[in-house]
């Protein structure tokens, strides 16, 4: 029976956490450009620690244009895609260029039936968009 | 029409768990006779109805509760009920057009994807009181061409 319970437990677990220990939020510089790579669930939880970390960085006033990777995200909902909008905003503002990078199929849906695609272009890999 | 299986519980309004509740959820529709993609948009729908609920309900005020009840009928409808005893919707009908928000950080499309994923939805609320939202989405096999 405790066995059983355990490995209940560890099924949700895996499930909350997407089973991953990365860290959720990575973030890089190449030369003006800021990329952010997020690792899990981008629901109100993540999208509080992405937002923070990314105004953060944006308002240091070095960041030109800002890469979000979605690779690693395996969920998406609107107040995710509220935090994608507001990098976007402050990117517009100080006249830089945004891209989505890798969404997964599940969360490209969303992207585009919200229309967040028709205002940030979304690209397979950071490569291609470094090579713009 | 019959409730051929349900399940109920309630949790504190935590940020922390809008993804158990929607993993909850998504486990125990996954019975029915539906796809990966259903599956999250259950997801989704959930993801939206909670964090109303957290968010706008009870204004991120964590030591409240919300409770969730989901049934599968005898016609594998699905039925989601979402409730909170927050401060409830003064114009249902104005929250639920597109991009409405009461707050300018958000981007008022949580009742949008609810209505677009799921084939009802009813919302009842009442200032002071709280906030219902009832989600319903047929399986049965001959309903599956509306979502293909
Ligand atoms: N459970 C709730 N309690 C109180 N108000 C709510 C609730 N759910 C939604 N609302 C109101 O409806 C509006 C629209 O909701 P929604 O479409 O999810 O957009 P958003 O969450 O981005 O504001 C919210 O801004 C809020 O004013
Ligand atoms: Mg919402």
């Amino acid at each position: 029976m405790e066995g059983i319970i355990i490995f209940l437990q560890k099924i949700v677990i895996a499930t909350v956490e997407g089973g991953d220990s990365q860290v959720d939020v990575e973030i890089k510089m190449v030369r003006n450009t800021l990329v952010i790579r997020v690792n899990g669930e981008l629901d109100m939880v993540m999208a509080e620690k992405l937002k923070k970390e990314m105004e953060a960085r944006l308002d240091e006033g070095e960041v030109k244009n800002l890469i979000v990777n979605l690779e690693k995200v395996t969920f998406i909902d609107s107040s995710g895609l509220g935090v994608i909008i507001a990098g976007y905003k402050k990117v517009m503002a100080a006249n830089g260029r945004m891209y989505i990078v890798g969404a997964k199929p599940n969360v490209k849906r969303i992207l585009i039936l919200s229309g967040v695609s028709k205002l940030i272009p979304i690209y397979d890999t950071e490569q291609e968009v470094i090579n713009l | 029409m019959n409730v051929k299986n349900y399940v109920r519980f309630e949790f504190q309004s935590l940020p922390e768990n809008i993804s158990f509740a929607r993993s909850c959820v998504a486990a125990f529709a996954a019975q029915l006779d539906c796809t990966l993609d259903d599956i999250e948009e259950i997801k989704l729908v959930v993801s939206e109805a909670v964090s109303n609920s957290i968010i706008h309900g009870y204004a991120s005020n964590p030591h409240e509760k919300v409770v969730i009840a989901v049934s599968i009928m005898d016609d594998d409808t699905l039925e989601i009920i979402v409730e909170d005893y927050g401060v409830g919707i003064e114009d249902v009908e104005k929250a639920m057009e597109p991009t409405y928000s009461t707050d300018p950080s958000r981007m008022g499309l949580g009742f949008t994807f609810m209505k677009s994923f799921m084939d009802e939805l009813e919302v009842v609320s009442k200032p002071g009181k709280g906030t219902t939202v009832k989600l319903k989405r047929n399986f049965a096999v001959a309903n599956k061409e509306a979502y293909a």
